[in-house]
């Protein structure tokens, strides 16, 4: 049943994605519902949703890069969104600069951050990767605690200035914030695409099958996931500068292992290594707890439940296992082949 | 910088303080590096699984009255047990199908946040009081004195630590899992249950996190569901350290981290206590990835 709708599912892609008009007109129409939902009278809470599922879809578009694409597992990502919503806050609070520049400041020092972390652990094998990042984030939620006279420490950051669009103040009434994200999410799966569609993505791609081959054909592997790191970096901070300007508020929980943990499991539940899983994932379990606010309690139990299940029964993901780019996790041929009880 | 004062004594109070804290690291350290021993995998629920020791240790020694000795040993069976669980449950089906090791890696980031989430859920997140171990007051050792709750912390780790060695060095089981840690393919061959040995070692790792668990928690005095991370991470950078798959380097790294976690707290302010695990962690992985003893060798590709 379940196989029978998701079979469904991509063979309607697939109709759309073969014929040209289809596709083109299919694009127009999304474009224009995208446009007309804050305008037809949509309750409040469903428009901030809406937006809360765009800022998950960068995060997880980036962090697909690296896990899904390149093969490594970061559950330190809340760190960069934490970097760039800090750098972002503090510049326009400090020198009133639009959140236009400030977004891009913040996402490019998340990034340099992504190059210090990636330059002494991606030479290593990729469990040392996870730790490190898992490490990592919590080192900056130490230094963002802490360092009181930049931070303000536990306070946080209040009176975060609105995005300003040409004079308009963009706000969660006037449809601006959700326009905002879903303008940042489109630009975000260009550049994602058009990476992954390069000779970069082939690399990162070998890289994820198989690191050792992909040395041998003369891959930089080492460089190219620095390179792949820095860019994820990058989009995670620029997920974490809207989230502070959208929310105004931002202290040193506002970006926990919580986040990480929700950022990947929309990566696995998704499909890794597709574009499209991103964007039903997010959809899908940024708004459950919503929908089932009995389950509020164990929302994070269910979030383990889904790497765990989702790994063990249908690792390539609800969307995944169609086409070559995706992550099918083969199965390779390890010590343990042995271990079956005959 | 704040200069700490006091000369010799209060030296000496921290180094002591680091050795404490560094035995108690070790005996998470030794789980880590015992799985990835065998597996070849970095078993990331082995924090959590170090909460749940110490809260099962929390119900008996405090909702149930019964004192700290049956805590500590009903508690080394929960864990043990819960070890073995995660294993049958969620690794072993993945072995079977020979899964990619990227595979297990988040299963097990999955198993943890599972756990620490289901003591969220029963226990509340808000820290809990838990009696202080061993307080026979101030014990006079000459000129010094030390907290007879660190010393028997010290004392109670280093006997542990000690019978984990006698087990894996001298009895037959140990001779199993050291075979299963050379090739598990041969020893299967020779007529080694692997799957049992397999379960044996996540036995021995939720034991030793089960009694760091409940030691850390009479040291300290609180127990809260998310104990086990930053734990978790302090010990696995004693694991690198002294280079994982090593018992004895597990112990060293354990050490040093303790230590310089106890300078760093004196010198720079209990703000950054945690991040020297980290920081040391880096540097381990720039300059020897394999650490101290290591013999084999990362992955390095």
């Amino acid at each position: 049943m379940k196989n029978k709708i998701i079979g469904n599912i991509n063979s309607l892609i697939n109709v759309i994605e073969k014929k040209k008009t289809v596709k083109y007109s299919v694009y127009a129409a999304a474009l224009l519902i995208m446009f007309l939902i804050p305008k037809i009278g949509l309750p409040m809470f469903m428009v901030r949703i809406l937006t809360m599922i765009g800022m998950y879809v960068i995060l997880s578009l980036s962090l697909n890069l690296i896990t899904g694409y390149t093969g490594q597992v970061s559950i330190g990502h809340a760190g960069f969104c934490a970097i760039g919503a800090y750098t972002s806050a503090l510049i326009s609070l400090n020198f009133g600069l639009n959140f236009f520049i400030t977004a891009l400041l913040g996402a490019l020092v998340a990034g340099i951050f992504g190059l210090l972390l990636g330059l002494p652990t991606l030479r290593l094998s990729g469990t040392y990767l996870t730790i490190a990042t898992l490490g990592f984030g919590e080192v900056i939620r130490m230094v963002i605690l802490n360092w009181e006279s930049l931070t303000n420490g536990p306070l946080g950051i209040t009176k975060i200035q609105r995005p300003v669009f040409f004079g308009i103040e963009l706000t969660s009434l006037n449809g601006g914030l959700f326009y905002l994200v879903w303008v940042l999410v489109f630009i975000t799966t260009v550049i994602i695409y058009r990476i992954i569609r390069s000779k970069m993505g082939r690399a990162l791609m070998a890289i994820r099958e198989d690191e050792l081959v992909a040395t041998l054909m003369g891959i930089k592997t080492t460089n190219l996931k620095v390179y792949a790191f820095i860019i994820s970096a990058f989009f995670a901070g620029l997920g974490g500068s809207f989230y502070a300007h959208m929310i105004r508020y931002i202290d040193p929980n506002t970006f926990t292992f919580d986040t990480s943990i929700m950022i990947i499991s929309i990566v696995i539940f998704g499909g890794m290594g597709t574009i499209r899983g991103m964007f039903l994932g997010s959809a899908l379990l940024i708004s459950f707890p919503e929908a089932l606010r009995f389950l509020q309690e164990y929302r994070f139990v269910v979030f383990g439940l889904i790497l765990v299940l989702m790994i063990r029964y249908r690792p390539q993901g609800i969307l995944g296992g169609q086409s070559k780019r995706d992550y099918k996790m083969p199965e390779g041929v390890n010590l343990d082949s042995i271990m079956k009880e005959g | 910088m704040k200069k700490p004062k006091g000369g010799d004594t209060l030296l000496f109070q921290q180094i002591f303080d680091g050795l404490t804290l560094g035995m108690v690291y070790a005996l998470i350290a030794v789980g880590y590096s015992l799985v990835f021993g065998i597996l070849r995998l970095v078993n990331f629920s082995h924090g959590s699984v170090y909460a749940f020791g110490a809260h099962i240790a929390l119900v008996v020694a405090v909702s149930m009255q019964w004192g700290i000795f049956p805590a500590l040993l009903i508690s080394i069976i929960a864990t043990g047990f819960l070890g073995i669980l995660i294993d049958k449950l969620s690794l072993k089906p993945l072995r079977e199908k020979k899964s990619k090791p990227i595979a297990a890696l988040i299963t097990t980031i999955g198993v943890s946040y599972i756990i620490q989430n289901l003591l969220m859920i029963i226990f509340g997140s808000q820290s809990k009081w838990f009696p202080k171990i061993f307080n026979y007051g101030i014990i006079k050792l000459g000129s010094i004195s030390v907290n007879s709750t660190q010393l028997f912390i010290f004392l109670v780790s280093l006997l542990l630590l000690i019978i984990l060695t006698v087990i894996i060095q001298k009895t037959k089981v140990g001779l199993a899992m050291r075979a299963v840690e050379q090739n598990p393919k041969a020893a299967h061959l020779m007529g080694i249950n692997v799957n049992y040995i397999v379960s044996f070692t996540f036995f021995l790792g939720g034991a030793s996190a089960a009694i760091a668990g409940t030691l850390i928690s009479g040291y300290y005095q609180v127990v809260y569901p998310n104990m086990g991370f930053i734990a978790g991470l302090k010990a696995f950078s004693a694991a690198v350290l002294g280079g994982i798959g090593v018992l004895y380097g597990s112990v060293i790294g354990g050490l040093v981290v303790g230590l310089s976690e106890s300078f760093a707290v004196s010198y720079f302010g209990g703000g950054y206590r945690d991040a020297v695990a980290f920081v040391i962690l880096i540097l381990v992985l720039i300059i020897r990835p394999k650490g101290i003893f290591g013999k084999k060798d990362i992955t390095k590709v």
